[in-house]
């Protein structure tokens, strides 16, 4: 195959890749962008093995493809929904293998190399090395395998910092030493950008996990990307860019939502960054209090919430007079919206509030969903838990599109979400929270709060939302227990 | 124009064209969104392909299988579960004329 073919062929697929991210701006047209995207993923894979001179190596792709695609068959049909961040993280951390080997590969085995070609295969090998480690210790963190609490180590910011540094060195070493073997330098890049990502990602709480989902995301396509300028093929160099910039841009996004900058993601550990989590008595470990018929994901998040508490089986216990509130509120409103939050995911109690819903709207009621942008533990993480159970996404608003309706929204259930409807973050000045949006819940006629305790959410930041108020009930638990509590009295 | 500028030039209007369209995409798919750019990342395949046909040793080409079968799970799967997750977006007169 001719380079121009390839250029041609390449411009082609890297539209098409285009066209299908075009069609996922809209929900109808989006699972076609998806398989345009698969299938020029699918037609690139040929162009390359029919481009590509095999000597000898051909049985070992083969192999490797089948076993590839079986294994990966097996995982995409048995991921649980809940479990997509860690899933999303794992797959982030195996492209970053496979663009870091390729960078290694390219220094060790190509010929004639120029200096933009070592320059650009170090960078990859970096970038790929700290994708792996960084998403297999995000991914393991959000499966439980690691505690979910940030880790800090004594001067951990200057290891960090450091551990870049060397890094850098590394790759501007590359292309122009002759004293130390290629070899040797890559073995080196390879274990710092494994120790800069390990570093990174293992003192990220739970509250930034979709931040840090993001980033990698991002630095796995950068990483593939660079390896395609290394390996002169531009539709790797396409594509990987896309990707890059998705990841780059949600992360933004994320940082925005949640009023932190990308800088402290990296740099500092959030619990440093929080003056008054220090001083509240917030994100305890709840273990002791929670009985034993809990499974992984439940323990998992016992600490480092951002919006919601974790869940136990205990039935939600509601003060005798509030109890004949509640079906009074629930008869009286019109128009209710509900905020869901990580704590309903933990619960498993999507199931339940669709029936919850479902006879809400049996009853003429409108019911909606009001998602923040970072509730749960990667952008969009509810909408899709949502789906899972056939709540029309038409019901699922955005924060900027549902808040001015709270005003005149008659009640708000708040199903284990915390921080992200704080009023705390519009008026505590110095708070980690204050200037973060928020859902103005407070704003409704009435509210019902489903959270597990009214501890202070991950940013420890106390919500004034629990303080006695004739307009807001407050159903404490499991959220499961809170869900039927409401539906026995609809 | 030299090779190596080509590269760089396409690499920053893949990024720009990737921002603009990304930027489009609704909040509510967002995760759908990130896995599918996450299956998109595992088009470093193509690179691993080409360096493992090139590699002289065993150990080599079998870094280089390792690299593929990483690669390739990392597409298959993504795409793999980008699919099941927007399938289950379902619209308000889909779920009606469905359940009726």
């Amino acid at each position: 195959m001719s380079d121009t073919l390839y250029y041609v062929i390449s411009a082609v697929l890297s539209l098409g890749v285009l066209l299908g991210i075009r069609l996922m701006s809209n929900v109808k047209t989006a699972p076609l962008g998806n398989r345009i995207s698969a299938l020029c993923m699918l037609l690139a894979i040929i162009a390359t093995m029919v481009r590509t001179d095999f000597s000898g190596s051909l049985p070992y792709i083969i192999a490797a493809l089948l076993v590839g695609t079986l294994l990966s068959v097996y995982m995409a049909a048995r991921v649980k929904m809940i479990q997509m961040p860690q899933m999303v993280g794992l797959l982030n951390g195996l492209g970053g293998l496979a663009s870091s080997l390729a960078a290694i590969l390219t220094v060790l085995t190509g010929s004639m190399l120029g200096k933009f070609e070592l320059s650009t295969a170090g960078l990859a090998l970096g970038i790929g090395a700290l994708t792996l480690s960084g998403s297999l210790v995000a991914a393991g963190k959000l499966h439980g395998i690691f505690p979910q609490k940030p880790i800090v180590f004594p001067a951990h910011s200057a290891l960090t910092a450091f551990a870049a540094l060397v890094l850098v060195v590394l790759m501007v070493l590359l292309p122009i030493s002759q004293p130390v073997s290629h070899l040797t330098l890559c073995l080196l890049l390879a274990f710092v950008g494994l120790l800069f990502g390990w570093l990174f990602a293992i003192r990220v709480g739970g509250a930034d996990m979709p931040i840090t989902i993001s980033l990698l995301n991002s630095s796995s396509g950068v990483a593939a990307s660079i390896a395609g300028m290394a390996l002169g093929d531009i539709l790797l160099v396409s594509v990987g860019a896309i990707v890059g910039a998705s990841g780059l841009l949600l992360t933004l996004i994320m940082c925005r939502a949640m009023n932190r900058r990308l800088t402290q993601v990296i740099f500092s550990s959030p619990a440093k960054q929080a003056p008054a989590a220090e001083a509240a008595p917030a994100p305890q470990p709840v273990e002791p209090v929670v009985p034993a018929a809990q499974d992984v994901t439940e323990t998992e998040d016992a600490q480092a919430e951002i919006e919601e508490e974790p869940v136990t089986a205990e039935p939600a216990p509601v003060p005798a007079a509030q109890e004949a509130d509640l079906g009074t509120w629930l008869a009286d409103a019109q128009s209710v919206i509900v905020i869901p939050g990580y704590g309903m995911a933990l619960s498993q109690a999507q199931e339940l509030v669709k029936q919850f819903t479902d006879k809400l709207e049996s009853q003429g009621k409108t019911v909606r969903f009001a998602i923040h942008p970072v509730a749960g533990r990667m952008p969009g993480h509810m909408n899709v838990l949502l789906a899972e159970v056939d709540i029309p996404y038409e019901l699922l608003c955005e924060m900027d599109e549902i808040n001015p309706d709270f005003p005149n929204t008659d009640l708000v259930i708040v199903i284990g979400a915390n921080d992200v409807i704080n009023p705390a973050a519009n008026t505590a000045e110095g708070t980690p929270i204050y200037g973060m949006p928020i859902l103005d819940a407070d704003k409704a006629r009435r509210l019902i709060i489903c959270n597990f305790d009214t501890k202070p959410g991950y940013a420890g930041v106390d919500n004034p939302l629990y303080e006695p108020n004739p307009d807001i009930l407050l159903l404490l638990g499991d959220a499961k227990a809170s869900i039927e509590t409401l539906l026995s009295h609809l | 124009m030299s090779k190596e500028i080509i590269l760089i030039l396409v690499f920053i209007a893949a990024m720009l064209l990737g921002y603009k369209l990304i930027n489009a995409v609704p909040s509510l798919l967002h995760t759908p969104l990130m896995s599918g750019m996450n299956a998109l990342s595992g088009i470093t395949i193509l690179g691993i392909i080409a360096v493992t046909a090139l590699a002289g040793s065993v150990v080599g080409k079998l870094l280089g299988a390792l690299g593929i079968v990483a690669a390739l799970i990392n597409v298959v799967s993504g795409f793999g579960v980008t699919d099941r997750m927007l399938r289950m977006f379902h619209s308000n007169k889909g779920t009606k004329e469905e359940s009726e």
